[in-house]
C-alpha cells in the first residue's frame, strides 16, 4: 500500500514540479520581454553580449560547420552516385544545412558553448551577492543583466547558424568538387535552382531564431534559479546543456512538421 | 529654520520599532528598537551569527519584518510597494559583507555603475566623481584593474567607494573593517566618520570590531541571543556593568555569551549515528 502511495505521490510531485518550472520559465520570459526597452535605449549592452556570445562561439561553429559539410559531401556522394545523380550533391548539401543541420547543430553547440557560460556567469553573480547588490542599489537585475544577454543570444544564434551553413556548403564543395571531382557548375547551379529562399532559407532562419530564444532562455533561467553554491552552479550548468539540447530537438520536430508538411 | 524643517531633521532616517526579523517560521532577532538620525554613526555589534546581517537586510527591504515596523526616510518599508522601495533604495548606499563587486566590470566601472544606472550625469562628471571616490579609499591608481587582479582588502575598499559614490542619505556598512590591514582600517574608519559629518547622512555599521567602531560611533547597539542586549553611547557602554556587554567588549571567554554553538536534538541524533553517545 505504502509503495503504491509513494509511487502516486512521486508522480504527482513530478507533474507539479514540471508545471511549476514551466510556469516560472514563462514568467521569466514575460519579465524579460516587459523590460526589453533597455535593449533599445542602451544598444551598447546588447552589442557587448552579441560580441561575447557570438564572437567567442564563432570558431567552434565554423570548424564544426566545415566538418559537417565534409561528411555531407561524402555521404551524399555515395548515396547519389547509386542513382547517377551526383550533380545534385550541391542541392543536397545546401538543403540539409539550411533546413536542418545548420539551425539544429548550431543550437546544440550554442547550448554547450554560450549557454553554459551564461548559466555559470549568472549563477556565480548570484553566489557572489552581485544580483542582490544590484537590487539593493535600486537597479533591476532582470533588466540590467538578463535582458541584454537574452537579446544578445537571440541575435547571435541565427547569425551563427548562417555561418555554420555557409561554411558547411564550402565543406561540401571541397569534398564534392575538389576531392571527388563533381562538375563545379552542376554543383552550384543545382543548388541555385533547388534552394528556395522562403521555403528553405527563411524557414531555417525562423528555426534558428526560435532555438536561440529557447536555448538562451533556458541558460538564463537555470543561472537565475541556481543554488548559490559551487555545486548548485555546476548542476545548473549541466541542466542547461541537457534541457537545451532536448528542447532544440523537440522543437525541431515540431517546427519541421509545421513548416515542411504539405 | 521652520518648524517642519526642524521636524524633518529630528525624525530618524531609519527606525526599527519592536521589530522581529527572520526567515520563514524562524525568528532570528526580536524586539529590536533602533533610531538612526542624520549626522550619526550607529554601530550594530554582536558576535558571529547573532543576526547583524539580518538587521541590514531588514533595513534594505530584502526581508520584511515578521512583527513591528521598519521606517526608512519616514516610510514604512513593508507598505511602500516595489516602486516605493526602489525610490527608497536610491537614497541608500550599502556595503556588502563580501563586497559583491561585479566581476565582469573593472574597478572604475564598478564604482561608476550606480552613476550610470541611476543618474544622467555626463561622462566627464562620472570620471571625475569616480576618481574622487577611489582617491578617498586610496585606490585611484587601481581604477583600470580587473576585480580578479585586486586583493580582498582592496575589493572591500572599492565596494566602499561604490556604496558612497551617489553620496546617499543613509549608508549601511556590513563589516566595513573585516579583512583590512591596520593602516587601511584607521583611514576607512575616519572616512566613514568624515563622510557622515560632511554629507549629514546616517551611517549604520554592522561590525564586531570594538576599538575602531567605538572611536567613530555616536551610538552603539549590541545584539545577541536573539534580541537587543544593550545600547548607548560608546562611553556609557564602556562603563556598563551589564555582564553581556562586558564580556563582548572585553572579549572574555567566560560569561553569559557562550562560545560553543548550542547542542540540539538533530546534532545528538547525528552523533548517535556516528556511534557516539552524546
Amino acid at each position: 500500500m505504502s509503495v503504491l502511495f509513494r509511487t502516486i505521490s512521486g508522480l504527482g510531485g513530478m507533474v507539479r514540479g514540471t508545471i511549476y518550472h514551466l510556469g516560472a520559465f514563462t514568467r521569466l520570459l514575460a519579465a524579460i520581454l516587459r523590460r526589453s526597452g533597455i535593449a533599445v535605449s542602451r544598444p551598447g549592452l546588447v552589442s557587448q553580449q552579441v560580441h561575447f556570445i557570438g564572437n567567442y562561439s564563432l570558431l567552434i561553429i565554423a570548424v564544426s560547420g566545415l566538418f559537417v559539410g565534409f561528411v555531407l559531401g561524402l555521404q551524399g556522394y555515395y548515396t547519389l552516385n547509386r542513382y547517377g545523380s551526383e550533380e545534385a550533391l550541391g542541392l543536397l548539401v545546401a538543403l540539409s544545412l539550411t533546413r536542418e543541420l545548420g539551425p539544429v547543430v548550431t543550437a546544440l553547440l550554442f547550448a554547450g558553448r554560450a549557454g553554459t557560460s551564461l548559466t555559470a556567469e549568472i549563477g556565480l553573480m548570484k553566489a557572489g551577492e552581485q544580483l542582490a547588490a544590484m537590487e539593493v542599489m535600486a537597479v533591476d537585475p532582470i533588466r540590467r543583466v538578463l535582458v541584454p544577454r537574452f537579446w544578445g543570444g537571440v541575435i547571435a544564434m541565427p547569425v551563427l547558424a548562417a555561418v555554420f551553413s555557409m561554411v558547411g556548403v564550402i565543406g561540401g564543395w571541397v569534398v564534392g568538387v575538389l576531392l571527388i571531382g563533381i562538375d563545379s557548375g552542376a554543383f552550384w547551379s543545382q543548388m541555385q535552382a533547388g534552394v528556395d529562399v522562403i521555403n528553405d532559407v527563411l524557414n531555417g532562419v525562423i528555426k534558428s531564431v526560435i532555438f536561440g530564444i529557447a536555448v538562451t532562455l533556458i541558460a538564463l533561467y537555470e543561472g537565475w534559479n541556481a543554488k548559490p553554491t559551487p555545486d548548485g552552479v555546476s548542476r545548473a550548468t549541466t541542466r542547461t546543456v541537457v534541457s537545451g539540447a532536448l528542447a532544440v530537438l523537440g522543437l525541431d520536430f515540431l517546427l519541421t512538421a509545421l513548416m515542411f508538411s504539405n | 529654520m521652520t518648524n517642519s524643517d526642524a521636524m524633518a531633521i529630528a525624525e530618524p532616517l531609519l527606525r526599527f520599532d519592536a521589530v522581529a526579523l527572520g526567515y520563514g517560521d524562524r525568528t532570528i532577532l526580536a524586539d529590536i528598537d533602533l533610531d538612526a538620525h542624520r549626522g550619526q554613526v550607529i554601530a550594530m555589534m554582536g558576535g558571529s551569527g547573532s543576526g547583524k546581517t539580518t538587521l541590514l537586510r531588514g533595513a534594505t527591504g530584502q526581508i520584511l519584518p515578521q512583527r513591528g515596523t521598519i521606517t526608512v526616510f519616514g516610510q514604512d518599508i513593508a507598505k511602500v510597494g516595489n516602486d516605493g522601495l526602489r525610490a527608497l533604495r536610491q537614497r541608500m548606499g550599502v556595503l556588502f559583507q563580501q563586497g559583491a563587486l561585479f566581476t565582469d566590470l573593472n574597478v572604475f566601472e564598478n564604482v561608476a555603475f550606480p552613476l550610470r544606472e541611476l543618474t544622467t550625469v555626463s561622462e566627464e562628471q562620472i570620471t571625475e566623481r569616480v576618481l574622487e571616490k577611489l582617491n578617498a579609499v586610496g585606490l585611484r591608481a587601481a581604477a583600470h584593474l580587473k576585480i580578479s587582479e585586486i586583493s580582498g582588502g582592496m575589493a572591500r575598499r572599492v565596494a566602499l567607494a561604490r556604496a558612497i559614490v551617489l553620496e546617499p542619505e543613509l549608508i549601511l556598512y556590513d563589516e566595513p573593517f573585516a579583512g583590512l590591514d591596520p593602516i587601511s582600517l584607521g583611514i576607512i574608519a575616519q572616512l566613514i566618520r568624515g563622510l557622515t559629518d560632511r554629507l549629514q547622512c546616517t551611517s549604520v555599521l554592522i561590525t564586531h570590531d570594538v576599538a575602531e567602531s567605538f572611536s567613530i560611533a555616536d551610538r552603539v547597539y549590541v545584539v545577541g541571543q536573539g534580541r537587543l542586549l544593550a545600547q548607548g553611547e560608546p562611553k556609557e557602554l564602556s562603563a556598563s556593568t551589564n555582564p553581556y556587554v562586558k564580556q563582548f567588549l572585553n572579549g572574555e571567554p567566560d560569561g553569559p555569551i557562550a562560545f560553543h554553538y548550542p547542542d540540539s536534538p538533530a546534532f545528538e541524533n547525528w552523533l548517535r549515528q556516528k556511534g557516539i553517545e552524546p
